[in-house]
């Protein structure tokens, strides 16, 4: 009987979290719901319009929370139409733990650009609003390589099919960029997709040494299937910040 | 990909907050402990394990240094084992000793920067004073007991071990490892295109600016630039603007601060000088690191005309670089020159001197502290010296490997290939050498750090400021000023009437103080009353 009511009670929250899952996601492959933004607020493709070290003003759903030190936090955002990067908002530590994944949140700052990647500068300020949100990743496997590629920068992104390739001296991943680190900096990998050779990184602030993701990528072997998710992070060219990692 | 993406600008989070905690630490709390003394008849005959915490600049080939260093001291030491700790930005080494050292956890050897030990410091018996060790006949430099061909003091840069002095005494708590200093990368190709001709030795801030604004000048109204035919175009770019300022106000003879730690940095001359930067930032003739990337990446791909950055990342720099940041298709096909950092006077050159230098941490067991002594003097051995040396534009700190064969056959043999003798890592290293003489450090204390974070900061904000259409006058720069002496704490420091830069002396009291002082002086004349009333009665 009680296996009976505990398979019920499992059943139960399996079916209520799909459910609930289903009226929070979007993406490509999402429905999409109401989302009007607030008075004096950008849309996504206002955002990407305005200039450089101009002033805006957006609301987004935070996907990813890479880092908090000294009251700044650098946090991936997406709405329905698109992605944001907030390098070092400014937010206390008992305000950072009030923005968990999902959290809708409205930034006031300054957009930049840093080494290609476009983000609300150092300094921003928000404000926590109603609403959740959590975006299911774009496959952009057949965009790598691609100038339409950097239309998704920042996203929450898949990457499907890719082979894990030989490093350097056999081995599948680096410690640092060159290998000149340690367990614990951030982690380089290459794969190929179609003919083509792709660096990736596991960036050790989002997911450190601890997470599921640094440990599949330190017990990958060269030539391993791989599918990854990650954010589409920018540094001189494309660069991904791997999330996920799942061997076939 | 030298440093970790996202994580560029942390560290100058570490270190303002870090500093910051040290500087109120150094007030309370102190944690006394007794002072490092040579044992007379040491033998050091125990087993011995020792920490090493190093930092690399995310290069294989100095941790392979301290690998084979290691390997080789513990041959001729069995009994001392060697851990090593690696770290890629001195911020993180700072804030782990900081940490370690209110759990008296530090390591035996450590890299470091004066400005650090000056703040570890603060803590007495924290940091051994290594003049005693030093000149020990037994085991001390070219001492008896010492089983490699290290350097005698002589041997070590009389300017570098200047360097590692603090205080008033005289004490030696550190010594210096490797030393840099910083070049400016110059795109000779597009220079020569805008119509200049460089000078032989020197640049000077005048002409750069010119140049710079040249370059500027080309952009079309289809948003390319002429000069180098893309959307794309920093003229001017520098990676450390804390060396900027410093450099320029030492230039300059402007103040800044002083060996008591009495703080100068808000003058006239630094207004003048932000003041220019703005303009030529909204002119788009310049930028800095934090605000736009890395220099290199700009000059390779054509984007730049002159970069400033350390001697030490000389093999990112240039066509040829060996070390790429940026995918190959964009690196462009131009000539790069090497200068010393542009001058006010060229006739009287002045060069900041940076570069790691080695403490040792205090321990209860002398042993310990003599066997991390002895891996100390290792690291300055012929072998570590030119071998870490030749990874970057560092030169070697001691005389003994400057004038070796092996080192003076590697400074010959200049763009033989691209790699070990790579031609602009190989001229920034020699900008080094033949500039010693004319480099300086600025005072270390405690808080010297922040004083320094502070510099940087304010031409970062200048720029900031100007990119956002605000106009960098005098408002500006009076709130900018309060502003960064209140964040990085600099009227916690001496002479806090200079840390404004304006004299307060004819300004209206805070209502607060006011509030307090006819409090005080009620109370006074309550108690007055009360004497007087007193004594009436018993009279």
């Amino acid at each position: 009987m009680k296996k009976l009511i505990a398979t019920a009670l499992i059943a139960a929250m399996v079916l209520g979290t799909a459910a609930c899952g289903a009226g929070k996601s979007g993406g490509a492959s999402q429905t999409k719901f109401e989302d009007v933004k607030g008075e004096g607020v950008m849309t996504h493709a206002e955002y990407m319009a305005a200039p450089m070290d101009s002033e805006v003003v957006i609301e987004a759903y935070v996907q990813g929370k890479q880092s908090w030190w000294d009251n700044k936090a650098t946090l991936y955002l997406q709405d329905q139409d698109g992605a944001y990067f907030v390098y070092e908002m400014n937010c206390s530590e008992e305000d950072y733990a009030k923005i968990p994944t999902g959290t809708k949140i409205k930034v006031t700052g300054y957009k930049t650009e840093w080494s290609g990647e476009v983000e609300i500068a150092s300094g921003s300020t928000f404000e926590i609003e109603d609403g959740q949100f959590i975006a299911t990743p774009e496959d952009v496997t057949s965009l790598l390589g691609s100038d339409s590629l950097i239309d998704h920068q920042n996203e929450v992104v898949s990457f499907k099919d890719l082979t894990v390739a030989d490093k350097g001296d056999g081995r599948a991943f680096f410690y640092n960029w060159d290998n000149s680190g340690v367990q614990g900096d951030d982690l380089y990998f290459d794969v190929t997709s179609g003919g083509n050779t792709y660096t990736f990184t596991v960036e050790s602030y989002l997911t450190d040494k601890d997470s599921d993701v640094y440990k599949a990528v330190e017990k990958l072997s060269v030539g391993d299937k791989i599918d990854c998710e990650g954010f589409l992070y920018w540094y001189e060219g494309v660069n991904p910040h791997i999330t996920k990692v799942t061997v076939k | 990909m030298r440093t970790s993406l996202t994580k560029r600008r942390l560290v100058s989070f570490v270190m303002i907050a870090v500093t910051l905690c040290a500087l109120l630490s150094g007030c309370h709390g102190k944690r006394a402990a007794s002072e490092f003394t040579m044992p007379e008849d040491l033998i050091l005959d125990g087993e011995y394990e020792i920490s090493f915490w190093a930092k690399n600049d995310t290069n294989k080939n100095q941790t392979m240094i301290y690998d084979s260093a290691i390997k080789n001291f513990e041959k001729l030491y069995p009994n001392i084992h060697v851990n090593l700790r690696l770290y890629t930005d001195y911020g993180k080494i700072y804030n782990d000793v900081i940490t370690n050292i209110q759990t008296m956890t530090t390591p035996n050897v450590c890299i470091t920067y004066p400005d650090h030990i000056a703040t570890y410091r603060s803590g007495s018996g924290v940091v051994v004073t290594l003049n005693d060790l030093i000149d020990n006949p037994v085991y001390g430099l070219g001492g008896s007991a010492v089983k490699f061909d290290g350097p005698s003091k002589g041997d070590i840069i009389p300017q570098y071990l200047a360097e590692c002095i603090l205080g008033e005494e005289g004490d030696i708590c550190a010594l210096p490892f490797m030393r840099s200093s910083e070049a400016c990368y110059v795109n000779k190709t597009l220079v020569e295109k805008l119509g200049y001709e460089l000078p032989e030795d020197m640049l000077t801030w005048d002409f750069v600016w010119e140049v710079s604004e040249a370059a500027a000048a080309t952009l079309g109204s289809d948003g390319v630039y002429g000069i180098n035919g893309q959307k794309v175009l920093i003229p001017f770019i520098y990676k450390s603007t804390d060396n900027m300022m410093i450099q320029y106000l030492k230039q300059k003879d402007a103040g800044y601060s002083d060996a008591e730690g009495n703080v100068y940095l808000f003058n006239d001359d630094t207004s003048d000088f932000l003041k220019e930067i703005a303009g030529h930032t909204a002119t788009g003739a310049f930028s800095t690191f934090k605000i736009s990337g890395y220099p290199s990446n700009f000059v390779n791909a054509g984007q730049c005309v002159f970069a400033i950055d350390s001697t030490a990342g000389s093999t990112w720099v240039g066509t040829d670089a060996p070390l790429l940041d940026i995918s190959p298709d964009r690196v462009v096909k131009f000539e790069t020159a090497v200068y010393p950092v542009p001058q006010v006077d060229p006739d009287s050159p002045m060069m900041i001197s940076q570069g790691p230098s080695i403490c040792l941490f205090n321990k209860a067991d002398p042993g310990e502290v003599v066997a991390s002594w002895l891996f100390l003097q290792y690291l300055l051995t012929n072998d570590v010296q030119i071998a870490y040396s030749q990874t970057e534009g560092y030169v070697p700190v001691t005389s003994k490997a400057r004038e070796s064969a092996e080192y003076v056959d590697y400074l010959s043999r200049a763009g033989e290939d691209n790699a070990l003798h790579y031609g602009v890592k190989l001229e920034a290293t020699r900008l080094v050498l033949d500039h010693t003489g004319d480099t300086f450090v600025t005072p270390v204390f405690n808080g010297s750090a922040s004083l320094r974070d502070a510099a940087g900061a304010l031409i970062e904000e200048a720029v900031k400021g100007t990119r956002r259409r605000k106009t960098v006058d005098d408002a500006f720069l009076k709130k900018l000023y309060q502003d960064t002496g209140s964040l990085y704490r600099l009227d916690e420091l001496k002479n806090k009437a200079n840390t404004t830069g304006d004299d307060t002396s004819d300004e209206p009291l805070p209502a607060m103080s006011i509030a307090l002082l006819v409090t005080l002086a009620a109370v006074w004349l309550g108690i007055l009353i009360y004497m007087l009333l007193d004594k009436v009665r018993k009279t």
